[in-house]
């Protein structure tokens, strides 16, 4: 099994993400984060879903998500050649001893503290999922109190964008 | 064209617009609104049925009989949900229907309101697409879409559903809409490399196939693959949901593949260097043992969905494309490989196959007691009724016979639920399909268990004037079911007997109560003459009540997991494969 990140473009209607995750589970495929938001366009949201599954299987989850009539365009982002980042929000204990401890690590991840409290403190911190991976490590000595984290985001390196084409072909159809 | 008009009024104006002359269908509370400018159309035909599951399978028999939408419609919650059925049947099959239901206001979704159940959440999984409607300016594009998207590509079903409020409320009715499809763009033209490759494979290969589903029928492609079978001498292969498509009376063909197919066509596939899949998917009951499925052979798969696509079986040579111009092009591109002096030679392949065909040609066991073999039944209907009538199939034990002893001359001469196994199919499928071909004789064979799921429409067949004619293959029993527990389950007949105290239904009583004429047979000599009076009454439906054995059992068979060379052509009873070289 291997990780694979999806960028996938679809109409801005409703009912989209019903139909992408209902998919993924009726074909047994797994998803590991799904993040969904909207795009430089009005009509085109964007979601990027990360997937945990062989090349075979990653086909025919492209194939099947290519069929829904909703979706607009995918695309496979290489880590190596995109921009992966996840967010994170973390409540730590940190009374008065610890919170310098607390707030050295924070800045050796280059995180930001969005709360403090007299004996926790929230943290925000974004990267990629080894970076979030670590960082939680090291606090964990401390006591993590509360975790959130969203999915994961991702975009292609370079100058060039995935959307260009799917707008001409909306803007066809308009 | 712009006009004022209410969502309902411009719904029966759109429907009347992509051409439907057909809607079968119940009203209720929340479809309402479309039903008092539905009778006043005089161009939509409302067919009123007994049940929505008839409705939608109604309109599955009429598309494959006419290859245009059949259309079904139906109130909200359970009139809704009776469709779910067809709809997914239709789904399996790729049977271009569009089902049009009536939902709760749109202030009340969501609500938990009267009759409300979230049809377009239920269907998502089993539609091609679907839609839910609540401004009636979208009610026009919405119908256009819902036509364009169940015909083209592969074909498959959609469902619009439309607030009860959106349906009363005032709107500008505006023809023809503007389609906003965007990510809809389906491949019909098949790449040129790839057929030049494939090609290539079918003059280098010594053993090839071509493996015909019911894609192929689809794409009205039976003339091009006549042409291509002939310019090659290549075996043809025609799947449960083929039957027709390549003449059965074709030197060429070797039958259908698959659990029940016959060991020419099974044993093809097993032996191959090379397949040609033209329209088909490698389904479980064509494969059997996917592993061990055609371990020799190279495939060349067509199909103008590409997920299907090494789906089941990895292709060699992948083809995305309508049937029509795949199969047209690759004819053209043989033709330019035999100019070049190269040419594949089958003579061996042949004789092997032939050998097959006659040793191990269908077969069936008489009755010493004298009662009548079904499958007898089917050779004297294919012989008195003839390739020019319908014959529309439920599932199961009759459905198996069906496609094995009535020879198909014509695309889309058989009718049947393939792919989800429908029992109940026949009898509103039937229905559909005289419909949509008045002119035609229509045969439903049925067995009396599935019969006896739908057999209501009897009702409406009789009441609109829609003579069908109607066998059941009557062994009293659920016969597939039953054959399965003789073969795996030590003969315990655990709920599979229909009749275990006396004939109940007497289905010659329950037609005449119907208002059709109800007729029995019991013994061979009687087959003959049976048949000639059904075919003689045109002015009612006729319902045949063919009692059968009840041990008759559906030969050759491939059991379910097993692989394709465990086919036994009677029971315990294996081919002798030539040793492998």
């Amino acid at each position: 099994m291997s990780r694979h990140t999806l960028s996938v473009l679809v109409e801005n209607k409703p009912g989209v993400l019903a139909r992408v995750s209902a998919l993924f589970s009726r074909r047994g495929f797994n998803i590991d984060s799904l993040a969904v938001g909207p795009t430089e366009h009005d009509d085109i949201s964007r979601m990027t879903i990360v997937v945990n599954v062989e090349d075979l299987p990653l086909e025919q989850v492209t194939k099947q998500l290519n069929k829904l009539v909703n979706v607009l365009k995918i695309v496979e982002l290489d880590p190596t050649q995109s921009v992966q980042r996840e967010l994170m929000l973390i409540k730590v204990r940190a009374e008065a001893e610890t919170r310098s401890h607390v707030l050295e690590l924070v800045s050796l991840f280059r995180a930001r503290c969005v709360d403090v409290s007299s004996d926790a403190v929230t943290i925000e911190v974004t990267g990629t999922p080894d970076k979030l991976e670590a960082f939680i490590k090291v606090l964990e000595p401390f006591g993590i109190k509360e975790l959130v984290q969203s999915g994961m985001v991702a975009v292609g390196r370079g100058a060039r964008s995935i959307t260009d084409r799917s707008l001409r072909a909306l803007d066809r159809s308009a | 064209m712009t006009e004022r008009m209410t969502g309902a009024q411009a719904l029966v104006r759109a429907l009347e617009h992509v051409g439907v002359d057909t809607v079968f269908g119940i009203p209720g509370g929340a479809i309402l609104p479309a039903y008092d400018p539905l009778y006043d159309s005089t161009k939509v035909r409302h067919v009123l049925v007994r049940h929505e599951q008839g409705a939608g399978h109604a309109a599955e028999g009429y598309a494959q009989a006419t290859g245009k939408v059949g259309v079904c419609m139906a109130t909200s919650g359970p009139g809704a949900t009776n469709l779910v059925t067809p709809i997914a049947d239709a789904y399996m099959d790729s049977v271009p229907i569009v089902a049009i239901t009536g939902q709760v206001p749109s202030g009340s979704i969501g609500t938990d309101a009267f009759q409300e159940a979230d049809i377009a959440g239920i269907t998502m999984p089993i539609t091609k697409h679907n839609f839910l409607v609540t401004d009636p300016l979208d009610i026009p594009r919405t119908i256009a879409e819902a036509f364009h998207i169940a015909s083209t590509g592969r074909p498959g079903p959609v469902l619009v559903d439309i607030a009860k409020d959106t349906l009363q409320a005032m709107t500008t009715f505006t023809w023809p809409p503007i389609m906003q499809l965007p990510g809809y763009r389906p491949v019909t033209r098949p790449h040129s490399k790839q057929i030049r490759e494939a090609a290539k494979l079918i003059v280098e290969s010594a053993r090839p196939v071509l493996y015909v589903g019911g894609g192929v029928h689809k794409a009205r492609a039976s003339a091009e693959l006549l042409r291509l079978a002939e310019l090659t001498g290549i075996p043809v292969i025609t799947t449960l949901m083929a039957r027709g498509t390549f003449p059965d009376s074709h030197p060429q063909h070797l039958g259908m593949p698959g659990m029940h197919g016959s060991v020419a066509a099974v044993g093809s596939l097993q032996r191959a260097d090379l397949i040609i899949t033209l329209g088909a998917r490698f389904d479980d009951r064509v494969t059997g043992q996917l592993s061990s499925f055609a371990p020799h052979a190279k495939i060349v798969h067509a199909d103008i969905d590409p997920a299907e696509i090494s789906k089941n079986r990895h292709a060699d040579v992948p083809i995305v494309g309508d049937c029509r111009e795949v199969i047209g092009d690759l004819a053209t591109a043989v033709e330019n490989e035999y100019t070049e002096g190269r040419r594949g030679d089958y003579t061996d392949w042949w004789t092997q196959l032939n050998g097959y065909k006659t040793t191990y040609a269908l077969g069936y066991e008489e009755f010493e007691d004298g009662s009548l073999a079904p499958q007898y039944v089917m050779e004297r209907l294919s012989a008195i009724v003839g390739p020019d009538a319908y014959y529309v199939a439920g599932v199961g034990q009759h459905q198996m016979w069906a496609a094995q002893f009535i020879d198909y001359e014509k695309p889309g001469s058989f009718i049947n639920s393939g792919g989800a196994g429908t029992m109940g199919f026949a009898v509103p499928a039937a229905m559909g399909a005289k419909m949509g071909k008045p002119d035609a004789t229509v045969w439903a064979i049925d067995g009396d268990g599935c019969f006896q799921m739908t057999n209501q429409e009897l009702a409406t067949c009789a009441i609109e004037g829609v003579p069908v004619k109607i066998a059941i293959i009557n062994n009293g029993n659920l016969g597939m079911v039953r054959q399965w527990q003789t073969l795996f389950y030590e003969s315990r007949y655990s709920n599979t007997n229909l009749q275990s105290v006396r004939r109940i239904p007497d289905f010659v009583k329950l037609a005449e109560a119907y208002g059709c004429v109800g007729l029995r047979c019991e013994r061979a000599e009687d087959v003959d003459a049976t048949i000639k009076k059904a075919m003689e009454i045109n002015d009612v439906p006729v319902v045949v009540d063919f009692v059968v054995h009840q041990d008759a059992m559906v030969w050759p068979m491939v059991a379910a997991g097993t692989s394709n060379d465990e086919i036994k052509f009677a029971r315990d009873m294996a081919p002798i494969w030539e040793s492998e070289d």
